[in-house]
């Protein structure tokens, strides 16, 4: 195995020294003339507002965790996957296939979970605020 | 490959000094070779998209530098060599500078363990599935760290869109890709293609129904991971302008852009080697073809044919299909094809206990389920064809045609292309 895993590194290694042989050659080549103008952040030709590290919307968050909790599980389930054709050809099929589907069933009650608390929908109706709608001073948009 | 070096180890005699260093001069050339193959292979897409696009929307496509504009990669890379590296001043200097790695890395990298013939493959490893799904991973953390060292709204809005879209569809295309390895039993891939045969009833594609599903739920995740159209929100150019490569200019943007086309290969070659039986040439055992070099020049054509049609579908689907809504794209992912996914492993695993392996009933069923594809097939001829009728369209399946498409210049030749196929319209003489 020694020599594959080798190869891995050696392929790890390759292409991230390509990347930096081509940006390394193009450094004598490319023109190399940066302006203020040319370095302000692109914001469609209008001159930029504050930076961009803000808030995000945390349903981002969410999806990371949904992912987190299967895809873990997923990958804990790959020994169990490999043996089983192995077992089926002995006496064990059943109780590995049985294993395999009690972790699997795991899984699939974490996403149904999330699925019925309503955790995968985009746009996710939340109960309406309990306080009064904040004045605004504006006229109501009507609908 | 270690099969080489142990045979070149042998024959020359070499001491154990002599053979590490053969091994690791071996390694070095395998992964340049296959390095400059896979980046060959990703210029040559960047042009068969363009070239499909104009032809699916009836313009020319790139045509001026070299035959066919066959070399229009080449211009491309010299005017990415040559153009400045912008880095904007408000970025974040070491993450915006770094984050072209470990996307170059994570999609290259994985070209080490497809099967590309019987004897070429870089690096057999036990767990190349695995591997695979593992290192092209790496490719979210290099688009994260692009979209929040730009320190651009654009940028950040899709670097992490696509940041959730990659993670989120990882679990379908493991769990389908995972179907496929409880059938041969290995996560090794030169094992799962030599536990396939040449013959469309011996894939796992259409062996058993589940892994007919599989194939699907893993093709339509790995277009979603490689944030092509109809997922492409990350990058959506008429409301993000480029996504997490908004701010990148020259040959850093280029290996973005390279890596998304080696993946789109990349990914047809997985589907080719786990659903569509790789290297394996109908009619010849694996055990004849290992002896032979013309079956082994065969194998490989075989599997680059699979490959190729694979990518001209993943192309074509980019100028077929309009660009999903984020919420569409959630509910894809989790309600239909993580489900599903989940009871084509279990459907697979259910059928390696219930069914004896080379049982006459597992035969029948192949052959029964290439019926049903064949069928499905001629289906979905029959009904372009009808398309087409009644729109008075006609099939133009000519990548290599010259120059501009005729029929919209010439009346003469537009009535011999279109007449054949037309339906005649409501008191029009015949």
């Amino acid at each position: 195995m020694g020599f594959e895993l080798a190869m891995v590194l050696g392929f790890f290694v390759v292409s991230g020294l390509a990347l930096w042989a081509l940006l390394f050659v193009g450094r004598f080549l490319r023109l190399r003339a940066p302006r203020p103008e040319k370095l302000t952040t692109y914001e469609c030709g209008e001159l930029p507002v504050g930076p961009a590290w803000f808030n995000f919307n945390n349903r981002f968050y969410l999806v990371a965790l949904v992912f987190v909790a299967l895809d873990v599980g997923v990958a804990a389930a790959i020994p169990l996957v490999v043996i089983l054709r192995e077992a089926a050809a002995g006496s064990g099929g059943w109780l590995v296939f049985l294993l395999l589907f009690g972790f699997l069933l795991l899984l699939a009650v974490a996403l149904a979970y999330v699925w019925k608390k309503g955790d995968l929908r985009w746009l996710r109706d939340l109960p309406a605020p309990e306080c009064a709608p904040v004045d605004t001073g504006r006229p109501e948009p009507k609908p | 490959m270690r099969a080489l070096a142990e045979y070149l180890a042998a024959s020359w005699q070499l001491s154990p000094l002599g053979r590490e260093l053969l091994s690791a001069g071996l390694i070095l050339l395998t992964a340049i070779v296959v390095f400059a193959v896979a980046l060959l292979i990703a210029a040559l897409l960047t042009w068969l998209e363009r070239r499909v696009a104009g032809r699916v929307q009836s313009r020319v496509g790139p045509n001026r530098v070299g035959p066919l504009g066959l070399l229009q990669w080449l211009a491309d890379g010299l005017k990415m060599i040559l153009k400045e590296d912008v880095v904007p001043a408000a970025a974040d200097r070491p993450l915006f500078l770094l984050a072209p790695y470990p996307v170059m890395i994570g999609v290259f990298a994985a070209f080490a363990t497809v099967p590309f013939s019987q004897l070429l493959i870089a690096a057999d490893l036990d767990v190349g599935v695995l591997y695979l799904i593992a290192v092209t991973s790496l490719v979210v953390v290099g688009i994260l760290m692009a979209g929040w060292g730009s320190n651009n709204k654009w940028s950040l809005l899709g670097g992490i869109r696509s940041a959730a879209q990659i993670v989120a569809y990882e679990v379908p295309a493991a769990l389908a890709l995972l179907s496929v390895v409880v059938m041969a039993g290995t996560l090794s891939l030169q094992s799962i293609v030599a536990a396939q045969g040449g013959w469309p009833w011996e894939w796992y594609l259409l062996r058993t129904p589940f892994g007919f599903v599989a194939f699907f739920i893993y093709f339509t995740a790995a277009v979603a991971e490689g944030n092509r159209t109809p997922f492409d929100l990350p990058e959506a150019e008429s409301e993000l302008v480029a996504g997490y490569n908004t701010e990148y200019s020259g040959i850093r943007f280029g290996g973005f852009f390279l890596g998304e086309f080696a993946n789109i290969y990349l990914m047809s070659a997985i589907a080719s080697a786990l659903f569509f039986g790789g290297w394996q040439i109908p009619g010849v055992t694996p055990a004849e073809q290992v002896g032979s070099v013309w079956w082994q020049a065969l194998g490989f054509l075989v599997f680059v044919a699979k490959a190729g049609v694979g990518c001209l579908v993943v192309i074509l689907l980019r100028w077929t299909f309009p660009r999903l809504r984020v919420d569409q794209l959630t509910a894809l992912c989790y309600r239909y094809l993580a489900p599903g996914a989940f009871l084509c492993l279990v459907g697979n695993a259910l059928w390696i206990v219930l069914v004896p392996a080379g049982s006459l009933f597992e035969r029948m069923v192949g052959y029964g389920m290439t019926a049903v594809a064949a069928a499905l097939g001629l289906w979905f001829v029959l009904r372009m064809r009808r398309h087409m009728v009644s729109t008075g369209d006609r099939l133009d399946l000519d990548l290599f045609a010259r120059g501009h498409t005729r029929a919209a210049f010439d009346p003469a030749w537009q009535a011999r292309a279109y007449g054949r196929f037309r339906r005649r319209r409501p008191g029009e003489a015949s």
